[in-house]
């Protein structure tokens, strides 16, 4: 008995609606892996830098010596502006500049100063890495620093011993030069914007559309669709109504939503650094741009939502098609957490610029950097996808899609725009 | 002037023909039936009238509007209802015509029509309830209400008694009665042949997508020596 009703409930729930979706969001998910890289093969490889010792005495040899061991030395010369250039174009992450009082400073009792230039690349998480093991590598200088003072005298400072450099560290990203601020530094502050509001916006997108998709499946369910068609009222001003309605109920959720999340994460809050102290803040028509790129955005998703939901046979279909836009939502939150849209390799940038979602994500950190194209070309974009799949939608209420579930071949062939005035 | 015009109407889905050529008129203060079997054409005639089905062939015009060229306007001077309709069960019935009335006017308008879909529908202090706890009848008076409240040129009404017991059913028959008295033209479709009898000023025997015959109950009966409609259906088909 109980075998019979497994088997009723299986093949009624496994079917190839229910499948498809999820196939491609797998063959999608493992794509973007492919395509971003592994975390551990990153780690292991050297990373690229430039040195500049002005110093040539014992214990700038000894960070020589480390650096060249453990890091691939694109530049050794003694022309900063030089190295720069070299470190640019050879891919690498960061210039080591070696002052000519180093070793004297340490004789001293007093730190050696080390000047890093670095050259950031991206703010997403695995944007850091690179930079993260050449933070290594000083590490590893002011371990052979360190021993080589013990050895010298054992009853050295141990302030010095424990800490025998400091940094003076300057971060070219984008154009912009950032003076005493880390690559790593930089990066955490723009990753952990980069997980805050791409959350925000997945949950706004997801429950906006779910509302909508939900208010199709509810409105077959209850057979009102029928009626409603027949009112005199423009299919556009249906579609759109539909929309709005369900972008207000989104909001509303998403914002008791993100209460809760936002204690949450300040939780994890442990940085102080506040960008605006390094120029790196927005203005009121930053805001705007984010906004409008959040609006038009909704909206995009909406509207895939709506032509989603005209496939939705009841209540219950209808929470099987979120399932889609939660996938593209998530594919976005990933590739924007971990990497920057720059440094993604091609066929993934044209992915990420594609999902309407992805573009709100990105906003803030482009406006940061005054990348202004890739924000206002993703507004453009996404209002563009917004008119054409509210334009789909119309036609398909148009159809006899909604209460047959067939497209007429002669109404298919019909203007689009003919379809915005009925 | 004619409310309904039907002229050769052929309705595919994808190769199945559900109309295969029908043709009737339907005049102003008229009650006009369409009767058949399940699965004969019946709801997709009316859905096609009601401007939710593209036609495949044909033509049909209502009060000289087209479709489907001029469907917002036919829109404006039509109610339909479906016969397996609902109502938006998290709105109270009150509240549910109220929605409906919005869209065909504002302000008193709105008013006079909401204060004719209460009459109609007669459910007394229930009418504040939600949707949700109505029963099948209380829903189907909800509806026809709504249908007719909003004094449409052309009522479409499929099944409208489906599912009703005796009681409702006949005040739903005499609500439609009255609104024909007012003026309302109303096609509507039934498979219960004695209620059509009962109702219509004439009708059409309408059988795997085409019309058989067609004229008054009087006018059937005596073609096809029956005694009801239903036995003249049944002739009529062999």
């Amino acid at each position: 008995m109980i075998g019979n009703i497994i088997k009723k409930e299986f093949k009624e729930l496994f079917t190839i609606a229910t499948l498809i979706p999820i196939i491609v969001i797998a063959v999608v998910f493992a794509f973007v892996g492919q395509s971003i890289g592994n975390i551990g093969e990153t780690m292991e490889e050297k990373p690229v830098i430039g040195i500049v010792d002005r110093d040539d005495g014992d214990f700038s040899n000894i960070a020589m010596s480390v650096l060249t061991e453990k890091g691939e030395v694109i530049y050794d010369g003694s022309d900063a502006e030089e190295g720069l250039e070299e470190v640019r174009g050879g891919n690498g992450v960061a210039l080591l500049v070696i002052p000519e009082n180093f070793s004297r400073n340490i004789d001293g009792n007093q730190p050696g100063e080390i000047e890093i230039y670095w050259i950031m690349k991206g703010a997403g998480m695995m944007d850091s890495i690179s930079s993260g093991v050449v933070e290594g590598l000083i590490w590893a200088v002011n371990q052979g620093i360190s021993t080589k003072l013990i050895q010298q005298d054992s009853s050295s400072d141990p302030v010095l011993v424990l800490n025998p450099t400091t940094r003076v560290e300057t971060t070219f990203f984008k154009g912009k030069k950032i003076e005493g601020l880390s690559a790593s530094q930089l990066g955490n502050v723009l990753s952990s914007q980069s997980i805050v509001i791409p959350i925000v916006i997945m949950m706004l997108i997801i429950m906006s559309g779910s509302s909508v998709i939900s208010s199709m499946g509810m409105e077959k369910e209850n057979k009102t669709l029928e009626t409603l068609l027949t009112m005199p009222v423009r299919r556009s001003h249906v579609v759109i109504g539909k929309m709005v309605g369900s972008a207000l109920v989104g909001m509303i959720m998403a914002a008791i939503y993100m209460i809760g999340f936002s204690r949450y994460m300040s939780s994890f809050q442990i940085s102080d650094i506040n960008l605006a102290d390094f120029g790196l803040t927005l203005g009121m028509q930053d805001y705007l741009l984010v906004g409008v790129s959040l609006f038009t955005a909704l909206l995009a998703g909406l509207s895939l939502c709506i032509v989603l939901g005209t496939f939705a046979k009841d209540y219950r279909s209808a929470q099987t098609l979120i399932f889609p836009i939660t996938a593209l939502a998530m594919i976005s939150v990933f590739i924007t957490m971990f990497k920057d849209f720059d440094t993604i390799p091609a066929v993934l940038r044209i992915l990420v610029f594609a999902i309407p979602f992805s573009h709100p994500m990105m906003a803030m950190r482009a406006l940061v950097m005054d990348n202004y194209s890739l924000v206002i070309g993703g507004i453009a974009y996404t209002a563009v996808f917004t008119v054409i799949m509210v334009a789909v939608a119309v036609r398909i209420f148009n159809s006899d899609r909604l209460l047959t579930g067939r497209v007429q071949k002669r109404a298919a062939r019909g203007k689009l725009l003919w379809g915005f005035r009925r | 002037m004619k409310a309904v015009e039907v002229r050769e109407l052929v309705k595919n889905y994808g190769n199945f023909r559900a109309l295969n050529g029908i043709s009737f008129e339907v005049n102003e203060g008229e009650i006009f039936g369409l009767i058949g079997p399940n699965g004969a054409g019946k709801t997709t005639a009316l859905r096609t009238i009601a401007t939710l089905l593209q036609i495949t062939s044909g033509s049909v015009t209502i009060f000289d509007y087209e479709l489907p060229k001029e469907a917002g306007e036919v829109r404006k001077i039509i109610s339909y209802l479906p016969e397996e309709a609902g109502a938006y069960k998290n709105l109270t019935g009150k509240a549910y015509l109220d929605f409906i009335a919005r869209f065909f006017g504002d302000g008193e308008k709105s008013q006079d029509m909401i204060r004719r879909g209460l009459e109609i529908a007669n459910l007394g202090e229930r009418i504040d309830d939600k949707v949700d706890t109505y029963s099948k009848g209380m829903t189907r008076r909800l509806l026809v209400g709504r249908a007719l409240m909003v004094n449409p040129r052309l009522a479409i009404l499929d099944e409208p008694t489906s599912g009703l017991d005796v009681v409702n059913a006949q005040e739903v028959r005499r609500i439609i009665n009255s609104s024909v008295e007012a003026g309302v033209a109303v096609l509507l479709s039934s498979h219960n042949m004695l209620e059509v009898e009962l109702l219509c000023h004439r009708i059409a025997l309408i059988n795997d997508g085409e019309i058989v015959a067609s004229g008054t109950a009087e006018e059937l009966k005596k073609e096809y020596d029956a005694g009801n409609i239903e036995e003249a259906f049944v002739k009529a088909i062999r």
